[in-house]
């Protein structure tokens, strides 16, 4: 039921919350202006009936406060199914944008009863596990197979607070920001149902109480990635990355499934608080000892790779940048590809008793991270860079999960959530702005063209950068200090690095993009327009949030939920670190100045000098060649030679084919004996009595 | 009933049942087939008989009866197909008769 809550006055984030819901409730009545005869006759009446669902929802809310995750997680759902089901008729009648405004409504409001949620498990005494709903609101069995009973239970606590946190409110920004970038495709009635689908099943993701229900939602933003990938599916590009990115996340879930069925044989639950429970009465196992819990926690993990782009399943997520770029925002950078880094933080407890799972995450995450960094230097184009930046982002996270910094990779997630968000946002305002140009080479000198884009943008690469006090920093910085005092040297190394050429390729970004002269051609060029308002009003809040989130204290927030003790978050480190930090983020932004705007010849020297290393980086290491070269020789050829011509044709068909010529065969050749003539017939039956008579009573 | 003059009635029986197959299997005129049937079927009462006497028991010679008597009416169907197929084919020779078959 839709419900829109009293934002509580004694909650810091419920007055933040009360914010966007009013910007977006504001202009919901303001949509009026352009008049416009669709969606249900009057603006106002769409207005006035929320007000009426909103007032009867708080009430049912006030009444049963347990159902507030219910109502947190369904009302996207009640979006996309109106938007599903009277979609065409809304975008017959008008131009779609009352179903704009709808979708923005569900995730907004859902937005503020996730503040409210919030605030109560805040106030939860103890803290220890948080909220969990399970009775009686859908709290039923929905599987019961002997043993295995699954609940529909769901389960808010710190860590999966701070998640719904950026779901619903980085969702609800880009919702908005949507309905300025979609204002002119014919088709966004159905691009913000699939938003709100997307929502729901996000919020599925990471509210839902047990591994099958979580399972649930995690193939659901799958396929909801997979739509909006290929939203503009009429593009070969698009529809190709769309199924790119369907394929290779069915590839990491095989380990995902495998490892929740060895999860189930082994503790005999899939309930998530059950089985935390179960691991950390555990005990750990030793390096390189292949336990059942090294196992689980490996097959697992094979699913993050998918779902968070890790090598070697990473190859989908540069191509997922064919979706609409709010899309990119939402989720390919903010959340859905977060959902590998929330379960392995989900699980810490059962990780952290595995030495060998956690060596694997730190180093996968560190390759990651070196690579995603690497390949970004040498992209043009600048929904690439973001997104390879994403990759090694996505990296970090793993590496903070990996050295048992689980509550940083969650603080990683969070800040990145906001800048990450905040730069394919602006990025898509400087695409709008160029009427669709997105290579950089064509862009620079935008600066003074588009400020406000400019403006957040800057903010967006300090941000990423590292630069103090914005929100990178921060939780940089505490990645770094957990390498460094779980005492991984060479991965520790590797973050500098990482962290250098993030600073380096985010600042080739923002100058090829916004400084310099301007390269495009001067048509484009004397059509470059600061975008709306509704799509830089998010661009200033996520601008804001980059810059203050840094400050929240999402670590020891998280804590009590991931039912693990963070010695390296704990463990002193040197006051040393952050300086350094600090400096190796200016050096890499310096180098940056230095390389593409104060000698911007240097770069195209040192490209030519370094032919080799620039090939490889821009063939992106060969996976995409060598996972080609797989899929076409040994996938398609193997299927075409084994499996249809030999195993199909051959074995299957030749059988078949066999056994009806064997008889047609075997009867041509014996029906010459039936001849029709009297006397052959006696003679055969005399032989045959002749024959019986001979062997009873041969003398033996 | 000495044991000599049973095997004489019983190389008899034998002498005639063989004198019927050879009938059956190198005549073509149907009715000599039928008859040299016949032939065979006497052949085998008179074993029937000659050993129910040397043995004195008598279930040999109930069968006779039953031979005769499914002889009798094998007479009866057979000649009547035989009469028929004659209309027919207008003619006796049994490898005219060739029609039954695939």
């Amino acid at each position: 039921m839709a419900g829109h809550s009293q934002p509580e006055p004694d909650s810091s984030h419920a007055a933040a919350a009360h914010a966007p819901a009013a910007h977006g409730a504001g202009h919901g009545g303001g949509h009026g202006h352009p008049p416009e005869p669709g969606f249900a006759g009057s603006p106002w009446l769409v207005l006035a009936a929320w007000i009426l669902l909103a007032a009867g929802g708080g009430l049912l809310l006030k009444s049963f406060p347990d159902a507030l995750p219910f109502a947190i997680l369904l009302l996207p759902l009640l979006g996309f199914t109106v938007l599903a089901v009277f979609g065409d008729a809304i975008r017959d009648q008008g131009e779609g944008t009352g179903a704009c405004w709808l979708a923005c409504f569900t995730v907004l409001t859902s937005f503020a009863l996730a503040v409210t949620a919030v605030y109560r498990v805040m106030q939860f005494p103890g803290g220890e596990t948080g909220l969990r709903f399970t009775q009686p609101y859908l709290g039923y069995e929905w599987i019961e197979a002997g043993p295995f009973r699954v609940q529909m239970n769901l389960l808010i606590d710190n860590l999966s607070s701070v998640m719904i946190l950026v779901v619903t409110g980085v969702g609800s920004l880009i919702h908005l920001y949507s309905v300025g970038y979609m204002s002119h495709d014919p088709e966004r009635v159905r691009y913000f149902s699939y938003l709100n689908l997307f929502t729901f099943f996000m919020l599925l993701l990471v509210l839902g109480g047990n591994l099958p229900l979580m399972f649930v939602g995690w193939e659901g933003v799958g396929l909801c990635s997979y739509l909006l990938i290929g939203f503009w599916f009429t593009k070969k590009s698009a529809s190709d990355a769309g199924k790119k990115a369907f394929i290779v996340n069915r590839i990491g879930d095989v380990g995902l499934i495998l490892g929740m069925i060895l999860a189930f044989y082994h503790f005999g639950t899939l309930d998530l608080v059950d089985l935390v429970g179960n691991a950390t009465a555990g005990t750990e196992e030793g390096l390189w000892q292949f336990g059942p819990i090294t196992t689980i926690c490996l097959l697992l993990f094979v699913g993050a790779c998918g779902k968070s782009a890790q090598i070697p399943l990473h190859v989908w997520l540069p191509d997922a940048m064919e979706g609409p770029t709010p899309v990119s925002a939402l989720i390919h950078a903010a959340t859905m590809v977060t959902a590998g880094v929330y379960m392995v933080a989900r699980l810490a407890a059962l990780y952290s008793l595995s030495p060998t799972a956690m060596t694997v995450v730190a180093v996968v995450g560190t390759a990651t991270a070196v690579l995603g960094a690497t390949i970004a230097l040498v992209q043009t184009d600048i929904k690439k860079v973001l997104a390879y930046s994403t990759v090694s982002q996505l990296g970090y996270m793993f590496l903070a999960c990996g050295v048992g910094a689980f509550g940083v990779g969650v603080f990683h997630l969070f800040t990145h959530a906001f800048f990450k968000a905040l730069l394919f946002l602006g990025s898509g305002s400087v695409i709008h702005a160029l009427g669709g140009e997105q290579d950089m080479r064509k862009m620079g000198g935008l600066w003074r063209r588009i400020p406000w884009t400019f403006g957040t943008f800057v903010i967006g690469t300090l941000a990423i950068a590292g630069i103090p006090p914005l929100a990178g920093f921060w939780s940089k910085d505490e990645i770094l200090a957990g390498a460094y005092s779980a005492g991984w040297k060479s991965l520790f190394v590797m973050g500098v690095i990482v962290a250098l050429l993030t600073a380096f390729y985010m600042t080739r970004a923002l100058i090829l993009t916004f400084f310099g002269s301007y390269r495009g051609d001067a048509e484009t060029g004397s059509h470059i327009h600061e975008s709306p308002w509704i799509m830089l009003g998010p661009l200033v809040i996520l601008a804001i949030g980059s810059a203050t989130v840094g400050f929240v204290k999402i670590p020891q927030f998280v804590e009590p939920a991931l039912r693990v003790s963070e010695g390296a978050h704990a463990a002193p480190h040197g006051q040393w670190l952050p300086i350094f930090a600090t400096a190796v983020a200016v050096t890499g932004m310096v180098l940056g100045y230095y390389l593409y705007l104060a000698f911007p010849e240097i770069p195209s020297r040192i490209y030519a000098s370094a032919r080799g290393v620039a090939r490889v980086l821009e063939n992106k290491y060969g996976f995409d060649a060598v996972y080609d070269r797989f899929a076409s020789r040994v996938v398609v050829g193997g299927s075409e030679e084994v499996l249809w011509r030999g195993v199909d044709v051959r074995l299957i068909d030749g059988a078949v084919n066999g056994a009806a010529s064997l008889t047609a065969a075997i009867a041509r050749s014996v029906r010459t004996v039936q001849v029709g003539r009297v006397r052959g017939y006696a003679l055969v039956i005399l032989g045959g009595a002749v024959a019986v008579l001979s062997y009873l009573l041969w003398p033996r | 009933m000495s044991p000599t003059i049973v095997q004489h009635a019983l190389l008899l029986s034998l002498a005639l049942f063989a004198i019927g197959v050879v009938g059956v299997f190198l005549r073509r005129n149907v009715i000599t087939v039928f008859m040299c049937v016949e032939l065979m079927l006497n052949a085998v009462n008179l074993a029937f008989i000659a050993l129910s006497r040397a043995w004195g028991n008598l279930d040999g010679q109930v069968l006779v009866f039953f031979v005769l008597t499914v002889a009798a009416a094998e007479a009866a169907v057979g000649l009547a197909i035989i009469i028929s197929i004659h209309r027919h084919k207008d003619t006796l020779d049994v490898d005219a008769f060739n029609i039954m078959k695939w």
